[in-house]
């Protein structure tokens, strides 16, 4: 049912945890769907420098928020915007087609934590 | 890494003494038993054993069963058959809220039909209250279907009190006793029951082969139409040597049953109690007593039952779970919802069912490797916030 890649991904996740002190955290999804999915990042001079993720949720779930942190490590704000759903699952090499919403969350989380980030910035509690 | 199989609520392992029995009917008793010459007669004989074999162990007539194609079939067979047979005396059926799909979308497709269902709720453990049935009876109520034990969470139904209530009130009895063959004693000479579903995988016969009690004067009518097998009620050439299985096999499961219960009691109580001592935030589902013997149904809090399930997987044993993502479906199971958990909660789901090829070391294996994979998953569960 699911890939190599997939499995890899859900057996060895990579950036399991919290940070310390995110820049942002985005929380998406809810547990009566069974799909609970949190990102947190850490951004220094608008790179994003270190990734953790939470997730309560199936092995798609978990495996595209592992992928999703592992691709915008390093990147910037603007590139990590830059980076689908699609991208994640492609690169994973694909899902069953009923696991897709799933990886909608890996994209829709880390969209959230940029935007949590950006409302900090904004408000002064951080500097980027 | 030794295999361990613990979902034979799903299907099971065809044995032995059942494989001998259809052996000679796979290969050389091949013969359409309708035909007239010596292999179609052999073959005849063989099935009408069957059918022998199958009534005894229920406490039936021979005459009273039929054999189908599977459980599913069955299930479509007696309430369709039942709810159109007596639709001039009334339009109105009882049926619970836990029953198997087949039952539950077969009703629902006969309520698109113009029948009217009522689907009587159940307790936290999974029971239906007589009383409740008897409230629900009206003068055109023709039919109630309730399950004998439930394939997810294992709670028994008291199908005798139930089918004494039905009949008072002059409506047949049915009863998808799918998951019962084996481990619950049946003797429809006592048992106020109509109608009786079985399927040969559950009980250790080959999938594909099923079987519907219909007692003698509850007459519903045919179901399959064509040639005039099975008495002119179920059309269609039979499936010869997996009707030899289940009849060598429900007759095992009857001479085994006191046997079996009393192993399969003792394993699943090893592993509820295994479950719950190592385990914290775990609950069990399903009633503590009136259960089946090999069904272990738990949820644990904080995680989701396919994520367990892969992890399981990967460590060779095979269980299964009430999750959406299960399910094909993004809502969990219907039995969980009907016994109360909120979504969460039977999104985490696991049930693990015995059979007599499982052991105590096994069960332990799987209580320890569980433990191990629960810890972990809940380190990465946003929900968890420590013991």
């Amino acid at each position: 049912m699911y890939t190599q890649q997939v499995m890899d991904h859900f057996m060895n996740p990579r950036n399991v945890g919290e940070l310390d002190n995110p820049s942002g955290t985005g929380t998406v999804g809810n547990a009566k769907c069974g799909d609970i999915m949190q990102i947190q990042i850490k951004v220094e001079q608008g790179v994003i420098t270190d990734v953790k993720f939470k997730t309560f949720g199936c092995g798609a779930a978990i495996a595209t928020s592992s992928r999703a942190t592992e691709m915008v490590k390093g990147k910037t704000i603007d590139e990590a915007l830059q980076i689908t759903n699609k991208m994640v699952t492609d690169s994973l090499g694909g899902l069953p087609p009923v696991k897709l919403h799933c990886s909608v969350l890996a994209e829709e989380a880390l969209h959230a934590a940029i935007a949590d980030y950006k409302q900090k910035l904004e408000a002064g509690e951080i500097s980027g | 890494m030794n295999k361990i199989y613990m979902d034979n609520a799903a299907t099971t392992r065809i044995t032995q003494p059942v494989l001998e029995a259809m052996m000679p009917y796979l290969t050389g008793c091949y013969g359409n038993p309708s035909s007239v010459y010596e292999t179609g007669r052999e073959a005849r004989k063989a099935i009408e054993k069957a059918r022998q074999q199958t009534a005894e162990a229920l406490g039936a007539q021979p005459g009273e069963i039929y054999f189908t194609g599977c459980g599913t079939e069955s299930d479509n067979w007696a309430l369709r058959g039942a709810a159109y047979a007596r639709r001039d005396k009334g339009k109105h059926i009882i049926t619970s809220a836990i029953e198997h799909h087949a039952v539950l979308h077969t009703a629902q497709q006969l309520e698109k039909e113009g029948f009217q269902v009522t689907y009587l709720p159940v307790d936290g453990e999974g029971l239906v209250d007589p009383a409740e049935l008897e409230k629900a009876m009206r003068p055109d109520t023709t039919l109630v279907s309730v399950m004998m034990a439930n394939n997810e969470i294992g709670t028994l139904q008291p199908i005798e009190e139930l089918g004494r209530i039905a009949k008072a009130h002059g409506a047949l009895m049915h009863t998808d006793a799918v998951q019962a063959i084996g481990s619950v004693a049946i003797d429809l000479a006592k048992l106020p029951v109509d109608l009786l579903s079985l399927s040969g995988h559950k009980f250790h016969a080959p999938k594909g082969v099923g079987a519907l009690y219909i007692r003698k004067g509850a007459s519903i009518g045919r179901f399959m139409l064509g040639g005039a097998q099975e008495r002119g009620q179920r059309a269609g050439t039979e499936n010869l040597a997996s009707i030899v299985g289940l009849g060598a096999a429900i007759q095992l499961a009857a001479e085994n049953l006191p046997r079996h219960n009393a192993y399969l009691t003792q394993l699943r109580d090893a592993m509820i109690h295994g479950i719950m001592e190592r385990i914290p935030y775990v609950g069990l589902n399903g009633h503590p007593q009136l259960r089946l013997p090999g069904n272990v149904n738990v949820s644990v809090r904080y995680l989701e039952g396919e994520s367990m399930l892969l992890n399981l997987d990967l460590r060779g044993i095979a269980a299964s779970s009430g999750s959406a993502c299960t399910s094909g479906s993004l809502d969990p199971s219907h039995v969980l919802l009907a016994i109360g958990l909120p979504h969460e909660i039977a999104h985490g789901s696991l049930r693990f069912s015995l059979s007599e090829d499982n052991t105590l070391e096994e069960v332990e294996q799987v209580v320890d490797e569980l433990e191990k994979i629960v810890r972990r998953l809940r380190s990465m569960s946003p929900l968890y916030h420590g013991e």
